[in-house]
């Protein structure tokens, strides 16, 4: 198979290109910064995925499959830039899928758009409406794309559509949302609040991606690994100071003292847990984690850089 | 894995006794290497829990627990009873009795009001210790997972009574038996006697309910609502076990409802009547 994936320079990115390459696939590369040392096995264009170049890789190349992994999460980009790249580019690129032949489109999205509230189910499945639109707006454009995706599925039957919501990545590359939250070894947590927090190792995140490529999976479907941990053991365990700051003075506490910053809304996540169920997408596929939230956690102790 | 400032109350209060860890260690919870079970309840919280409930269930309120046996000793079950008092203590004792008054010991799940959630620590002692909000999701997966649920089908509404409607049983919510016919749970009924005696409710302070954002604000003849060290009566009855799927019509559940209803004011009926044999109100 000849997979595309957009954004391949992230992280996680590159661990499923590892992945499909040690099972014979050639990946299509796409990101708006250059790869000067991929593997051989990637062809690499430097393309942004909204532009015309992007679709030139679908035109001029066979792609089998599309893993879009090319959101932006961080918020340092402006509200506009979040929405023109995650909302447009993810509309952009089914049109390419749909357009060009792409049999297969795999959505790398998160478990972060069901929402963190006091009234929530503690396990969230598929079914359940995604409510970070109200509890954290500044998700909204990543709640858009990820229903925009989903609605794929009866819009082009043909292509093999699969939206994944994969909870947070813990691993030795210190990449994504929840590195970002813990780094600098002190964490401000709302006093009298312990929310369990859903993560799983990188490796298995970027085999459950994989697989969701290789099987031709279609549906929307949680990710998730081992089970859920309250953030308090999470910081013991990974060698950070929790540091709990009443809620009041929180905002004002966060990005100052080492702190990592949070936008507004996101106070909802250090107060209330978002846990999926992810059995579905563990009957679909048969994918089982490998690494327990145990080995996770001491994987990414701060002072160890473990690499395993 | 427990920290301030549970951990330091625990210290201090030598809540952790040689008999609650005894106890904690005979629960069948499948606990991993930081003692935590897939919902995130922690066996250092409910060390924390169990001790301080303790002193309430064996010398605060000295209940005494009839029918425990009537609870299986292991697999799924529903615990249904009535709200008896203004704070529901009720409940913190039936969730004593399963773990002290029973061998080998169970946990109950109790499904609680879900503004417990949004208070500091409480949202933290909770979730830790087990007692989720009353979603019917979380019974199911509880139940599935074959342990104990514990629900007050009168809500908030049952431990908001005045003291002159006591032992009267308000309207039962059905979403009970709909889980407990889904999920092929035994219902096992309970009477809690005492409770209105402990901490009778003249007055309902709503101004004050409002700015806690509780349903309400119990408040007793002797104005806070500490519970008095009343002596306290638990009677389980024998398992009801309903046929169904859980997609009956509303009549049909109704009907299911109103037989556990009966048969928990048949138990409160018999409790009381004990009572005035002994002398005690």
């Amino acid at each position: 198979m000849n997979v595309a994936i957009t954004g391949i320079n992230g992280a996680l990115a590159r661990l499923v290109t590892t992945r499909l390459l040690a099972a014979g696939h050639t990946v299509a590369g796409i990101d708006r910064l250059p790869w000067p040392d991929a593997p051989p096995g990637v062809t690499m264009f430097r393309a942004d995925i909204r532009k015309r170049p992007a679709e030139e890789v679908f035109r001029s190349q066979r792609i089998d499959a599309l893993i879009h992994m090319a959101t932006v999460t961080h918020f340092t980009a402006s509200r506009q830039e979040r929405y023109r790249t995650n909302l447009v580019g993810t509309q952009a690129l089914l049109e390419h899928c749909h357009t060009y032949g792409v049999s297969r489109f795999v959505f790398v999205g998160r478990h972060t758009v069901y929402g963190a509230a006091a009234d929530t189910p503690l396990f969230r499945t598929e079914a359940e409406p995604p409510l970070a639109v109200s509890t954290f707006p500044d998700l909204s454009d990543l709640v858009a794309a990820d229903l925009f995706a989903g609605s794929a599925l009866w819009r082009w039957p043909e292509v093999a559509t699969s939206v994944l919501r994969v909870v947070y990545t813990l691993g030795p590359s210190q990449r994504g949302t929840l590195h970002n939250f813990l780094r600098g070894g002190r964490v401000a947590t709302v006093l009298g609040f312990d929310p369990l927090y859903h993560f799983m190792h990188e490796h298995d995140a970027a085999e459950a991606i994989a697989l969701a490529a290789q099987s031709g999976l279609r549906g929307v479907f949680n990710v998730a690994g081992p089970q859920p941990v309250p953030l308090s053991l999470l910081c013991e365990v990974t060698g950070r100071q929790a540091v709990p700051v009443p809620e009041p003075v929180y905002r004002w506490v966060s990005g100052r003292f080492g702190f990592s910053s949070l936008p507004d809304g996101a106070i909802n996540h250090v107060k209330y847990p978002i846990v999926v169920d992810a059995s579905a997408f563990a009957r679909a596929t048969g994918f089982k984690a490998v690494y327990d939230e145990v080995r996770t956690m001491e994987g990414v102790r701060l002072g160890e850089s473990r690499r395993d | 894995m427990l920290h301030a400032p549970f951990s330091w109350i625990a210290d201090r209060a030598g809540l952790v006794t040689d008999e609650v860890r005894a106890r904690l260690d005979a629960l069948e919870l499948p606990f991993n290497r930081y003692g935590l079970d897939p919902f995130g309840v922690s066996k250092d919280h409910l060390g924390f829990f169990y001790g301080l409930l303790a002193p309430l269930y064996r010398h605060y309120f000295r209940v005494r627990t009839f029918g425990i046996e009537h609870v299986p000793a292991s697999g799924r079950a529903m615990v249904i009873g009535n709200h008896s008092g203004g704070l529901p203590v009720d409940a913190a004792m039936v969730l004593a009795a399963l773990f002290f008054g029973r061998d080998p010991p169970r946990h109950a799940h109790g499904m609680v009001e879900l503004f417990a959630q949004s208070w500091p620590f409480v949202s933290e002692l909770f979730c830790r210790a087990g007692q989720f909000p009353g979603l019917p999701d979380h019974a199911v997966r509880f139940l599935e997972a074959d342990r104990v649920v514990m629900v007050f089908p009168e809500g908030a509404r049952g431990t908001g009574k005045l003291y002159k409607d006591r032992y009267q049983l308000v309207r039962f919510g059905t979403g009970f038996v709909r889980v407990a016919l889904q999920t092929r749970s035994p219902i096992v009924p309970f009477a809690f006697i005492g409770g209105e005696e402990a901490l009778p409710t003249v007055y309902h302070a709503e101004t004050l309910a409002k700015l806690v954002g509780s349903p309400y604000w119990p408040v007793p003849p002797w104005v806070l609502p500490v519970p008095l060290p009343m002596p306290c009566d638990l009677h389980f009855g024998p398992p009801i076990v309903l046929e169904g799927d859980g997609h009956e019509s509303d009549e049909v559940i109704e009907a299911h409802v109103a037989r556990v209803r009966a048969t928990v004011a048949e138990l409160i009926e018999n409790g009381r009547a004990m009572r005035r044999r002994e002398g005690r109100r």
